[in-house]
């Protein structure tokens, strides 16, 4: 095995990703007394405009990479806070014409609870189901839209799976209908080009630290033309035109916006190196039996690769890859013994949901790193299997459908 | 994951060395082998036990033993615990096993009670059909 590596490998990229050096010096240009630390809502004095001046820059930035207009860009704690202040804030902004919102069954929980919480404040939700690859239809789109609908919010690419939902064709059915379009892309930026000045899309969610940026900052798009008004979920100051008060995190902030500066000027190299990669990877363990790629492979990012490997539990599967960093499901539900609710919303079966690895690559992961750990997964996956009653049952021809298993 | 050494350990021990660590099978068909298979692929743990017994006095005495687990690390390690706990011991004594036992020695996290409970089926289970046969 190569001895360039350095042990732990990182392969969860899809859950954060490190801070890039550049966007670590920006960040710590704007922290102390001899760096550019104002409050960039302080008017009197110097300190307060060179802050501002940094925070607008980064908005532009941050524009540019989705092709909008700087004004349409909201400071947000994360993709989080985005998502809940573009369904909560359409929500209560429009309910007197109508409370029904759409969604999908394999949203981030991000968009998920806040949909909960306004059925317990008397709305309804559809929850829709995705094909077995893992995409929203059109169809399914189509057939939950209602006369009280008012918001429909599907991602653009899955966290677990790295699928790709068509927002051209999802958001020109919610125009027609004049129905709002919200969009969560926490995994999409440097990743796929977006481009919001032709895409039909009302609100978009982004995220700082799935793209080299650091934690605790995102942005919410939204559309000023046509315009979009939401309700402000947090109040103190009426900053971001009123959307969300409280003092602007300068240094986030920069942060945020030198990644996407980052993202828009290096995201062809990225995107190749990471094609690369996961070309690498998958042909190499597509040649272990019975393993089975979750997610549509032809509507798919390259730098998120689901896999279940039956047979073989996934906790199991991670303890014995000690030395890489991977998740079972997204790492948000790790802690639940429960497999992925979005693999079970592809109808797999649990057995194969929770054999299931997430493998998500990177712009520092090498080839050398790729190598060491697919020799580790050919390893363990052989090893895991010896182990295994379900493996011998397999190999000896029995159909496990028609095993009597004793259920506890 | 919470998991103690103990549980690394064992788990990392019984993957590295199979046959040390007793995994395998013998055939089910066998007089002398009593075979228990416990849990469900869609629950996320399968244990497979089997035990080889030999006549003494007016009972049997466990050999040896083999077994194969489908789940997870703290799953796989009860297994491989209560291989030790089980050889030389007459079935009556194997019988009294109790999971808090196997808990106990791999210090097990409280969500993962449930493997220990699932190994102490596993040798009842393996006992009865032994007993089956005789």
């Amino acid at each position: 095995m190569s001895t360039k590596v350095t042990l732990p490998i990182y392969m969860d990229y899809a859950s954060t990703t490190p801070v890039d050096p550049r966007v670590a010096k920006k960040i710590s240009d704007h922290l102390t007394l001899d760096g550019n630390f104002g409050n960039p809502a302080s008017r009197s004095h110097k300190f307060g405009w060179k802050a501002e001046e940094s925070v607008e820059e980064a908005r532009s930035h941050v524009a540019n990479l989705v092709g909008c207009d700087p004004r349409e860009i909201v400071w947000t704690s994360g993709a989080t806070e985005a998502d809940n202040l573009a369904i909560k804030g359409i929500a209560n902004f429009y309910q007197s014409k109508g409370k029904h919102i759409i969604t999908s069954k394999i949203e981030h929980k991000a968009v998920l609870d806040p949909c909960r919480q306004l059925e317990r404040d008397g709305f309804e939700v559809t929850y829709l189901e995705p094909n077995e690859g893992g995409l929203i239809t059109d169809e399914a789109i189509l057939n939950a839209i209602r006369e009280d609908t008012i918001l429909i919010s599907i991602m653009h690419i899955n966290n677990e799976l790295g699928t790709i939902n068509d927002l051209e064709s999802i958001g020109k059915i919610a125009r027609e209908k004049g129905i709002f379009f919200h969009v969560d892309a926490a995994q999409s930026t440097g990743k796929v080009p977006i481009d919001l000045t032709t895409l039909p899309v009302d609100l978009m969610s982004f995220s700082a630290h799935k793209t080299y940026g650091p934690k605790g900052v995102g942005a919410l798009f939204v559309r000023r033309k046509p315009r979009v008004r939401i309700e402000a979920q947090i109040h103190g100051g009426g900053h971001e035109r009123g959307m969300r008060s409280g003092t602007l995190a300068t240094h986030q902030i920069v942060g945020m916006g030198e990644a996407f500066r980052i993202a828009k000027e290096e995201m062809d190299r990225d995107i190749k190196k990471v094609q690369s990669l996961h070309n690498k990877f998958y042909d190499s363990v597509s040649k272990i039996e019975e393993i089975y790629v979750n997610g549509d492979m032809n509507n798919k990012v390259s730098n998120i690769l689901n896999i279940s490997f039956a047979y073989v539990e996934g906790e199991s599967l991670i303890m014995a890859l000690k030395d890489i960093a991977v998740s079972s499901g997204s790492a948000c539900t790790s802690a639940s013994l429960e497999p992925s609710y979005v693999l079970r919303a592809l109808g797999r079966k649990d057995e194969l949901a929770s054999s299931s690895i997430r493998f998500s690559f990177g712009r520092f992961t090498t080839e050398e790193d790729v190598d060491y750990t697919l020799s580790l997964i050919n390893h363990a996956v052989d090893r895991l299997r010896e182990l295994s009653p379900l493996w011998e049952m397999y190999l000896d021809g029995v159909d496990l459908d028609t095993v009597e298993w004793q259920t506890h | 994951m919470a998991y103690s050494r103990k549980v690394i350990d064992k788990f990392e021990k019984t993957l590295n060395e199979p046959e040390k660590f007793n995994v395998g099978r013998f055939d089910p068909k066998e007089a002398n082998v009593g075979t228990g298979m416990v849990g469900a692929p869609a629950c996320g743990d399968v244990m497979k036990l089997q035990i080889k017994c030999e006549s003494k006095g007016n009972t049997h005495v466990i050999k040896d033993v083999k077994f194969k687990t489908y789940g997870c690390g703290s799953a796989i390690a009860s297994s491989s615990e209560i291989v030790d706990m089980l050889i030389g011991k007459t079935l009556e004594e194997a019988r009294e096993i109790k999971n808090v036992e196997i808990a106990e020695a791999l210090e097990l996290p409280p969500i993962k009670i449930h493997c220990s409970v699932l190994a102490e089926d596993s040798i009842r289970q393996a006992i009865d059909d032994f007993e089956q046969k005789q």
